[in-house]
């Protein structure tokens, strides 16, 4: 065999060449319109450019043509599986400008949407992850289980994704009278499946094989590229938001920031695993002990914000979501930046997956959980 | 350190910046020629060690253009803003701060994108989003010839 190697390497007319492919705009690892430009010898990855642009719809500035609350509905188009809580970053950002102090109940009532949409992701980042590996079992356990909680929106916001649900003072409408009910049935329900997504997928020795020391992303690497959710928190990094700067009623509740040191492919799964029992535990905290009150404060009918600026953080499910509004004082802003978690984590795939073969490339960007909206914005 | 703390060591170590207290953060105004020197020092000094860049926005403030810099330190998990503006808004440039924080080499290519601010030794300063034949969509003297935006 090494014989053979050697007669390699050293015949000119055998060596093999560099390639270039073009993975996406429409391939299906990609999960949306994004395009790699990889290349590649023979199997193994030398490096991976990302193309971006495919769906980008100005959002930003749209945002400087049209009011406050209208800004709501387009932020749950950027990420859509993490709906709420960019809704929520922009309630709270205009709320922090008006100095508006919003009623208990609605500090509740946003957490617990916020975890049910950080489970409904969770959720289908796991089924589409197993399928990415060539699991295609997956996809139904997730989405089966994933169901359950967009009916639960839908009866409460009448939408299942782009809930918009927040408002700047509140929420656009109480609850529904079955809501507690069919959460906590839900808990008790997912709590019985959970385990199965490990039974199933966790402990497969294909996956571990494929995943275990894949895609290293160091510490200083990941604060570097600012990658930050749970894709940061498997690297070590402690970014976790609703930490480090509390918001609504996180300060209330008992959670661990999962974080890993193993930095691998596999320290991203297990805690984004993780991370839907600390959901599930924050829910049970809140549900039952929602306060009675207003579901949302008057507000004036044209919200106009102070001069100024005003930067809102919050931890939706891909990582740290921040939106930078600059006022001048009328009722559109000047500007309007939304930090989108996926932009700053897709970058650092070169440096992950540099080495590797282009199967974990795959794997390694499942395990970033990227939402091309997001990115473009 | 807390906002007057980080205030008052700014105001000390940075003479030439302009250092005030935000409504939320502390905000430092650096000259376009200081910025990267600025940089690096509120990177490399241990009592400040902003190694966190968790946002970059290019504003266009009429008269020229600006960058702000979120800042955050892992180790103290105190934050900061820090703004950089242009010379002018005809060939808006500033240093690139790449070299300091990886982050900002994508960042950067957003605003070189969307505000057509241009980064000096930036080592990949290409389109992020849009085709080479867009203007600059979030500068404030765009045509928006196909009326997709309406004020």
């Amino acid at each position: 065999m090494s014989e053979i190697r050697e007669v390699i390497i050293n015949n000119d007319r055998l060596a093999t060449d560099e390639y270039l492919v073009n993975m996406g705009p429409q391939h299906p690892s990609t999960h949306g319109v994004l395009r790699l430009l990889v290349r590649l010898e023979g199997e193994k990855v030398l490096n991976v450019q990302p193309h971006t642009g495919y769906i980008h719809s100005g959002i930003e500035k749209m945002c400087e043509a049209i009011t406050y609350p209208q800004i709501i509905h387009l932020t749950d188009r950027m990420d859509y599986l993490s709906a709420h809580m960019n809704n929520e970053a922009v309630a709270l950002c205009v709320e922090k400008a008006l100095q508006v102090e919003v009623p208990d109940r609605v500090k509740y009532i946003r957490t617990i949407m916020d975890e049910l949409s950080r489970l409904a992701s969770h959720q289908l980042w796991w089924c589409v992850f197993g399928m990415d590996m060539g699991a295609l079992t997956t996809f139904f356990y997730g989405l089966r289980d994933r169901e359950k909680i967009l009916d639960i929106f839908e009866e409460t916001c009448g939408a299942r994704m782009t809930v918009s649900y927040n408002t700047p003072g509140g929420l656009m409408f109480d609850i529904h009278p079955n809501f507690q009910k069919r959460v906590k049935e839900f808990i008790t329900y997912f709590r019985t499946k959970l385990p199965e997504y490990d039974k199933l997928l966790s402990g497969n020795v294909i996956l571990r094989e494929r995943a275990e020391g894949i895609g290293h992303l160091s510490l200083k690497d990941a604060i570097d590229f600012g990658v930050t959710g749970p894709s940061g928190r498997a690297s070590g990094f402690s970014c976790d938001m609703r930490k480090h700067q509390p918001y609504s009623a996180y300060p209330l509740v008992k959670f661990k920031e999962i974080l890993d040191d193993r930095c691998d492919t596999l320290a991203r799964y297990e805690v984004r695993i993780l991370e839907m029992y600390e959901s599930l535990s924050i829910i049970e905290q809140l549900i039952d002990n929602i306060p009675e009150g207003d579901y949302a404060v008057k507000m004036k009918g044209v919200l106009k914000l102070p001069e100024g600026e005003f930067y809102q953080r919050v931890e939706s499910a891909r990582g740290e979501f921040g939106v930078y509004i600059v006022s001048d004082g009328k009722k559109n802003p000047y500007r309007v930046k939304f930090r989108s978690p996926g932009f700053s984590n897709m970058f650092a795939l070169n440096k992950m997956a540099k080495g590797h073969k282009i199967a974990d490339l795959v794997a390694i960007m499942s395990t970033l959980d990227l939402i091309i909206p997001d990115i473009d914005r | 350190m807390t906002n007057e703390e980080l205030q008052s060591y700014l105001t000390e170590r940075f003479t030439e910046a302009e250092i005030k207290l935000g409504t939320q953060y502390v905000e430092m105004t650096v000259t376009a020629a200081a910025l990267h020197e600025t940089a690096l020092q509120l990177k490399k000094l241990d009592k400040l060690s902003f190694d966190y860049l968790f946002c970059l926005t290019g504003v266009d403030y009429a008269e020229n253009m600006g960058i702000v810099y979120h800042l955050e330190s892992v180790e103290h998990r105190h934050v900061m803003v820090l703004k950089a503006k242009t010379a002018d808004r005809v060939s808006p440039a500033l240093d690139t701060v790449s070299d300091v924080w990886i982050t900002a080499k994508y960042h950067e290519r957003e605003a070189y994108d969307l505000l057509g601010i241009h980064f000096n030794n930036h080592t990949d300063l290409r389109r992020m989003f849009l085709d080479d034949s867009w203007g600059h969509p979030l500068r404030k003297d765009y045509v928006d010839e196909v009326r997709i935006v309406e004020r």
